[in-house]
């Protein structure tokens, strides 16, 4: 059955384990957006990780955009960067990279959204619930951000390169 | 001139491996160790939480096995609150565990045959890294469609567990003394019946064609499989009462190479009288041991290869054949080879499959009886065979409810010395007179490795880590080769 939620909005981390929940954060603020503002075409999702069978979620979607916890040095805030398929497996399960998940996706059905990944970045990282207060600030950030990409998709879908703050 | 080569799988946030394989001055491995950091900090951490929080706290270890933990954590609390030793809770309580636990061990040995086991053996672990994953198995016309098969059947699996946890992220199907849901008819009928391929018997079916695969590959590479990596060891997991290969709950048993038993169907309550821990100075990870047995000779494998040679049989109709099959191979007695792993992984998922289908149409499932108390006590232990192997979670609790000590020892942990045996084989046949790393060397380590899947205590996710490099070294400790997860060398002398 196609289905008529066009955008999907992905975030995951172990959110007991303070700043790596950022993505499964951002997830519960955008829940409680379109709680107030429906938005029937968006769908939320949230796990500890991404897995395989995640490719299946992509399918009918036109754009997505996974949103991940980052240690990465460059990044101040936030980041968004588009995605490319690969068929790079991991070296264990433990891992699995949104390239991988969309090249799978290729690979099932011939098809594959317009995929970028947001990487917020995270600092503590300590078996607590609570994110930090620097990360809080970057989630705020990146919440407002992501907000006005998903009125305005067509910024993501006409662009290709990389949202750095 | 001595050399270290290191391979170093740096985790996520927290965990951390690394391979590092030392030189003599004729470039022949003289020693070889496997790393991996240990995550500790979580006994600490729930010292003073309230016990019955133990089964949702703990799926804060690990994002690939947070059932695993969940139930071991559930069954230890079941002691605490007086339901028994793993088989005091009613009917509908500990087989809504099971179909929680068989989907995860079904889905698990999936994802790691299918995704990560399948590129090596059907494109030969030399093969080209550009082609040898499971999309290149997958544009092998022979094989298209593996890939699709390995993503279903984790879908499945996955469907299992949120229908019997509750909920993807910190699931709370398992309380103490029972659970906290049954599973409606409808999901029942969804799970048994569902369209296809999301159903019981395609399960089954796929499981058996995953099996023949690996058989058929065994017959044409027979040298490979048999060879790679073989070394005979001690063999420890739970079994059923009767003997019968059992997941869930059982008694421990240990055989030695030859199938002697050396533990005896003990009340895993009582493991600290059989298992202690070593530690050694060059490694942040346990090395248990059976204690009779002493530190040098009492080390043990567990996970599907320590299972099967546990086991006496298999309680379901098809996975008990092939079992009888795969026995035979060795003339009955344990099997120490290797990557015969894969093939114990694969019957185990077709035994799951089996138990799964059994389970959904068990009308106990639908019953109201849930959860069973009783006499309180200060101390419990819970055991299950995770996917990776034998998961201990033991517990003390004060007067006042809260947890005083928390003591775990993960599958991982207890595969720490076979694992470096493993990779020492490789590192002997493999990297013996060279002096630089290669692609196919540093993925026959892989292989070793990933033959025990192991945990890199990896909880965490976050970006902007390499999942693996490997460091050659001279004897003066200089860089003198590296090479990352993508096979990009940084640095050559």
């Amino acid at each position: 059955m196609e289905t008529t939620k066009k955008i999907l909005i992905y975030g995951y981390g172990n959110p007991g384990r303070q700043d790596d929940g950022l993505g499964n954060a951002m997830i519960q603020l955008l829940d409680g957006w379109l709680f107030e503002f429906p938005m029937p075409h968006v769908q939320l999702d949230s796990n500890y990780q991404l897995n395989i069978e995640d490719a299946t979620e992509l399918k009918g979607k036109v754009l997505v955009i996974f949103v991940d916890a980052s240690v990465n040095e460059n990044v101040k805030q936030f980041e968004l960067i588009p995605v490319q398929p690969t068929a790079k497996a991991e070296f264990t399960m433990h891992a699995t990279s949104p390239g991988y998940i969309l090249h799978l996706c290729e690979q099932m059905f011939n098809s594959h959204p317009e995929t970028w990944l947001m990487q917020i970045k995270g600092l503590s990282w300590e078996m607590k619930e609570e994110l930090t207060e620097q990360a809080k600030d970057n989630l705020q950030e990146a919440f407002e951000y992501l907000k006005d990409m998903i009125m305005h998709p067509c910024k993501l879908l006409q662009e290709k390169h990389t949202h750095t703050y | 001139m001595s050399q270290k080569i290191t391979i170093s799988p740096v985790t996520r946030v927290e965990g951390h491996g690394k391979v590092s394989i030392h030189l003599d001055d004729n470039n022949q491995v003289s020693q070889s160790r496997l790393h991996i950091v240990e995550f500790r900090g979580f006994e600490r951490f729930v010292q003073g939480r309230p016990y019955w929080e133990a089964p949702v706290l703990v799926q804060r270890l690990c994002g690939i096995c947070p059932v695993s933990h969940h139930l071991a954590a559930a069954k230890a609390m079941d002691v605490i609150v007086g339901a028994g030793t793993g088989d005091g809770l009613t009917p509908t309580g500990e087989k809504m565990r099971r179909l929680m636990h068989y989907g995860q061990m079904f889905q698990s040995h999936a994802l790691h045959f299918f995704h990560l086991v399948s590129p090596d053996l059907l494109l030969g672990i030399d093969a080209d890294p550009a082609i040898r994953n499971v999309i290149g198995v997958a544009q092998n016309e022979n094989f298209q469609a593996l890939a699709v098969q390995g993503v279903m059947m984790r879908k499945y699996g996955q469907e299992i567990i949120k229908h019997t946890a509750g909920k993807k992220i910190h699931g709370t199907g398992a309380i103490p003394g029972g659970i906290n849901k049954n599973l409606s008819t409808e999901e029942r009928d969804l799970l048994l019946n569902g369209e296809d391929p999301l159903n019981a018997a395609k399960m089954i079916k796929w499981a058996e064609e995953a099996l023949a695969l690996f058989k058929d590959y065994y017959h044409k590479h027979r040298d490979f499989v048999d060879n790679f990596s073989y070394f005979p060891s001690n063999h420890l997991s739970l079994v059923r009462k009767d003997g019968a290969l059992d997941f869930y709950h059982g008694v421990l048993r240990a055989v030695d190479a030859e199938g002697n038993k050396i533990l005896k169907d003990v009340d895993y309550q009582h493991y600290l009288n059989y298992i202690a821990e070593e530690v050694r100075s060059w490694s942040y990870m346990k090395f248990p041991f059976l204690t009779e047995l002493g530190k040098e000779n009492g080390w043990y494998r567990v996970g599907p290869l320590a299972r099967l040679n546990t086991a006496d049989f298999i309680p379901s109709p098809k996975a008990q054949q092939e079992f009888e099959a795969y026995k035979a191979h060795t003339n009955g007695k344990p099997n120490n080879y290797c990557l015969h792993t894969h093939w114990a992984r694969l019957i185990e998922t077709l035994h799951a499959a089996e138990v799964i289908k059994d389970l959904l149409e068990d009308p106990d499932l639908q019953k109201d009886d849930l959860v069973v108390k009783g006499k309180r006590m200060p101390e419990g232990v819970g055991l299950l065979e995770a996917p990776r192997g034998t998961l201990f979670h033991h517990y003390e609790v004060n007067k006042d409810d809260q947890i005083t000590m928390a003591n775990l020892i993960v599958s991982t942990t207890n595969n720490n010395q076979p694992m470096n045996n493993a990779v020492e084989n490789v590192a002997k046949a493999w990297m013996n007179g060279q002096n630089e790393i290669t692609e196919p060397m540093m993925n026959a380590v892989e292989v070793a490795i990933r033959a025990y899947d192991p945990c890199l205590s990896c909880a965490t996710h976050a970006l902007g880590k390499m999942p693996l490099e490997i460091s050659l070294y001279n004897n003066h400790n200089e860089l003198i080769d590296q090479m990352q997860s993508d096979y990009t060398h940084t640095k050559s002398s």
